[in-house]
Order: structure tokens, then C-alpha cells, then sequence
């Protein structure tokens, strides 16, 4: 599952797998900014089935954090 | 109480006791960090008579806005700036620059959604953007449009752009979208003028007349161009319930320079101040503090600004305060309505007193700011 959620951000951020690590932050790279973070909830919403809630969209700031907020809705990791 | 508590709790509930010691703390607190991290502020600062530590929140140092159009004002290093703001004033040509590093504009993006979902709940809701998507395409620098749909576009999801590039509305877009979320909650957000001129002007021009039924409205961006129209609050909302079937329409009142501790309207028609924002008004000639009720200059406080030094503002828009924790919607808080810009405000230098004088409505404010 991890390396499913690793290729939505690579593909949703533009960015090369590799790049995505636990440490990877929002705002820390320029590709993944306020807009691209919009892409990726959608896909995240739809790759998982899951509809977020407005505030884990906000806490959602980095990779580790996204496993974290998406084991919330029933995600396993 | 630190920020992450107050966005931790409901932003209505301080009570003005304890908000007028906190706001006195922390504003004077964040005019020392700005003044020393921010030369040019230090030196607005320097040249004003000292301050008293036991004072009041009316005596701490406040810039007039349009300074933010003539100077850059930065209280972070060039490299931790994200992103820049940008006002989108109409008549002149300069424009403010806000810079955010990364804490402020995480503090703007919390205490939006503390806002917010006092009013919306935690649900995202599907979301019509009256925009072009185009207002968003430079990822780094937003305008003022810009930021307030960045800001709201996280209460959404399954965003729509109800306009194209030329501004018109895509009729078979939105049809789809109202298909595709028949009885559900809909959010719309948009900026006051786009909403009518280009959605419900637009509509009653074609003739087409729309039921969005459970849904909401939330616009800002002021009134100037609705009032050259004889439009005022009541009015838009009344035509757009009639014409577009939106019964939930919620103003707010907010602006560039402090994005994030917006004032919201309740549903009795008045804008609210959230915990880690305030608000004064000062009489336009002499810029003493008026007791509520009377009508003057609206000076705007913000706990959220670190990266540039706009916590302490003096705008150019009239208000006037109604009152503080009794509105009969519960909310506590100061409640208080926007009257528009004052006259001839985006004049400047020592010229403007001819302009304004012939311009101005009641011509008595000159040069203060």
C-alpha cells in the first residue's frame, strides 16, 4: 500500500519516486504547493475511496503524515 | 493562549475581557519581533513617540496599508519566502506585496478553517468556484482573487470553475456538476463583483433561472463597483435567492494584507471578529478611537502575521462597530458592518487634497492617511 501512495504522489506532484520519503514536506519542494496539494486530496479521495475531512486536508503536510491521516479512514499500511 | 489553542477552539467564545488583555500581549509582542527583524518597520518605529508597557491596544503603532504598496516590508530572509501576495487594487498602478514564509502561511491556512467550519461543518462540500480557472495559474505570486480562492478551496472538493477564460458561464458544465451532486450540500465561493455581474447578471440576462436549494454562498472582495450600482447587501442577496435559488449567503470581509483572520457575516447580517483578529475605528480627521456605534476608519489587528510586519493595519474602508459580545447570534466578539472604501482612497502624496476635496463625499478627511 505504501508503494501505491508513493506512486500517487509521484505522479500527482510531478516528482520521481525517489523523492518521495517520509521527510518529504509541503511547501519544501516548489512542485508540491497549495495547488498541486489539491490534486493530490482528489486523487487520494478517489484512489482510496475515502472523502477527507477539511482539516486532515490541512495536517496532511508531509508523506509520513499522509499514511498516518489515511490509516484514519480505514487505509492499512 | 498560544495560536495553536485558539485554532484548536471555537473562534466566537473569548470573552472581551480576556481578548483585550490577549490581543494588548500578543500584538505588542509581535510589534517588538517585526522590529527587530524588520529594518525598515524599526525605522517607522523610531521615529514615533515610545511606548507605554501598560498602555492600550489603541496605543500600539499601526502602518497604513498602502505602505505595504510602497515599501518592501519583510521580517524573513528572502530565501524563506514561498509566496507573494498581491493586491489588486483597481485604479493604481502599484500594488501591496505580502511576503509569506512558510509559518504564516500555515497559520493563514488554520485559522481560515477555524472560520470556516464554524459555519460549513468539517465536511468538504462539492464546491462551484465563480471563477476562471485562469486566476490561479501562477503558482508562486497570487493576487488578491487568487488567495481567497486558494483559501477556500480547501472547504471543497470536486471543484468546479463556473466561468471560462472570456468569463462566461459554462451553462453544460455546471448542469453536470448539479446532476452529478443532486441533493447535496453545494459550496460556492467567489468574489462579491464576479458573482454578479458574471453569474447572476449573466443568468438574468439569458434568462435562466437555477435552483442551487441547499447550498451556500460565501463572496468577498468588497462592494465599490455593487454601490455604483445602488447594490447593497440586502439587495444581493435577496436577487440572488430569487434568481439562482441560493438561500445561505455569507459576506466576508478580509483583505490581502492579512489573509486568514477574516471577518465573517452571521446570519443576521453582521461581520464578526474571530479570536486572533480585532478591530477599531478611528475618526478619519484626528484618528482618536470612536465608541462603537459611530462610523470611521476600520484599523484591523492580526495575531497570524510573522513573515512581514501587518498585524497592526490601518485600511482604508469606513465601518462601524455594533457592538461586542451581543449579538443576538451568540458569537462573541466585536460585530460590525463596512460602509466601503473611504472617498478618493486610492489617491496619494500631498496632491490629493484638491481631489478629494472636489471627489469626496463629505470632504473633511485629508491627509492623515
Amino acid at each position: 500500500m505504501e508503494n501505491k501512495l508513493r506512486k500517487i504522489f509521484a505522479e500527482t506532484l510531478n516528482i520521481s519516486e525517489e523523492q518521495v520519503t517520509d521527510g518529504l514536506e509541503y511547501n519544501s519542494i516548489p512542485e508540491w504547493d497549495s495547488i498541486s496539494h489539491m490534486a493530490l486530496i482528489a486523487t487520494l479521495d478517489d484512489e482510496f475511496n475515502i472523502m477527507m475531512e477539511t482539516e486532515d486536508v490541512i495536517d496532511l503536510s508531509s508523506f509520513a503524515k499522509a499514511k498516518e491521516i489515511l490509516s484514519k479512514y480505514g487505509v492499512q499500511f | 493562549m498560544t495560536l495553536e489553542q485558539l485554532f484548536q477552539s471555537n473562534p466566537y467564545e473569548m470573552k472581551a475581557e480576556d481578548k483585550k488583555k490577549m490581543m494588548f500581549q500578543e500584538i505588542s509582542s509581535l510589534t517588538k519581533l517585526h522590529r527587530e527583524r524588520c529594518e525598515p518597520y524599526e525605522n517607522i518605529n523610531k521615529a514615533l513617540p515610545a511606548q507605554h508597557e501598560e498602555g492600550m491596544i489603541e496605543d500600539l503603532p499601526f502602518l497604513p496599508v498602502r505602505l505595504f504598496k510602497l515599501a518592501e516590508l519583510r521580517s524573513v530572509e528572502k530565501e524563506a519566502v514561498i509566496k507573494t501576495l498581491t493586491s489588486s487594487g483597481t485604479t493604481s498602478q502599484v500594488v501591496s506585496r505580502i511576503f509569506l514564509d512558510k509559518e504564516t502561511s500555515l497559520f493563514q491556512t488554520k485559522a481560515l478553517v477555524t472560520i470556516v467550519k464554524s459555519y460549513l461543518g468539517n465536511q468538504r462540500l462539492p464546491m462551484i468556484i465563480v471563477d476562471s480557472p485562469n486566476v490561479i495559474k501562477d503558482r508562486t505570486s497570487f493576487s488578491a482573487r487568487g488567495a481567497g480562492i486558494m483559501g477556500l478551496i480547501n472547504f471543497g472538493r470536486n471543484h468546479f470553475y463556473l466561468l471560462n477564460e472570456s468569463m462566461e458561464i459554462n451553462w453544460e458544465g455546471l448542469e453536470q456538476f448539479l446532476e452529478a451532486h443532486k441533493g447535496q450540500e453545494i459550496l460556492l465561493f467567489g468574489f462579491t463583483f464576479m458573482v454578479w455581474k458574471y453569474f447572476y447578471k449573466a443568468a438574468l440576462e439569458q434568462n435562466k433561472k437555477i435552483s442551487l436549494g441547499k447550498s451556500i454562498l460565501i463572496h468577498s472582495g468588497g462592494w465599490k463597483k455593487l454601490l455604483d450600482e445602488a447594490v447593497d447587501n440586502e439587495t444581493f442577496k435577496s436577487r440572488i435567492k430569487d434568481q439562482l435559488g441560493i438561500e445561505r449567503i455569507h459576506n466576508f470581509y478580509g483583505m490581502v494584507e492579512q489573509v486568514g483572520s477574516i471577518f465573517m457575516e452571521c446570519e443576521h447580517g453582521r461581520l464578526h471578529t474571530p479570536s486572533f483578529a480585532d478591530l477599531l475605528v478611528r475618526d478619519p480627521q484626528t484618528l482618536e478611537v470612536l465608541p462603537n456605534g459611530e462610523q470611521g476608519i476600520i484599523q484591523v489587528m492580526s495575531l497570524l502575521p510573522r513573515s512581514y510586519p501587518g498585524h497592526n493595519l490601518l485600511t482604508e474602508d469606513l465601518g462601524t462597530i455594533l457592538g461586542e459580545d451581543n449579538c443576538p447570534c451568540g458569537r462573541h466578539g466585536k460585530s460590525f458592518v463596512v460602509h466601503g472604501r473611504l472617498p478618493a482612497a486610492e489617491l496619494r502624496g500631498c496632491s490629493d487634497t484638491h481631489a478629494f476635496d472636489s471627489g469626496g463625499n463629505n470632504g473633511n478627511t485629508s491627509s492623515q492617511i
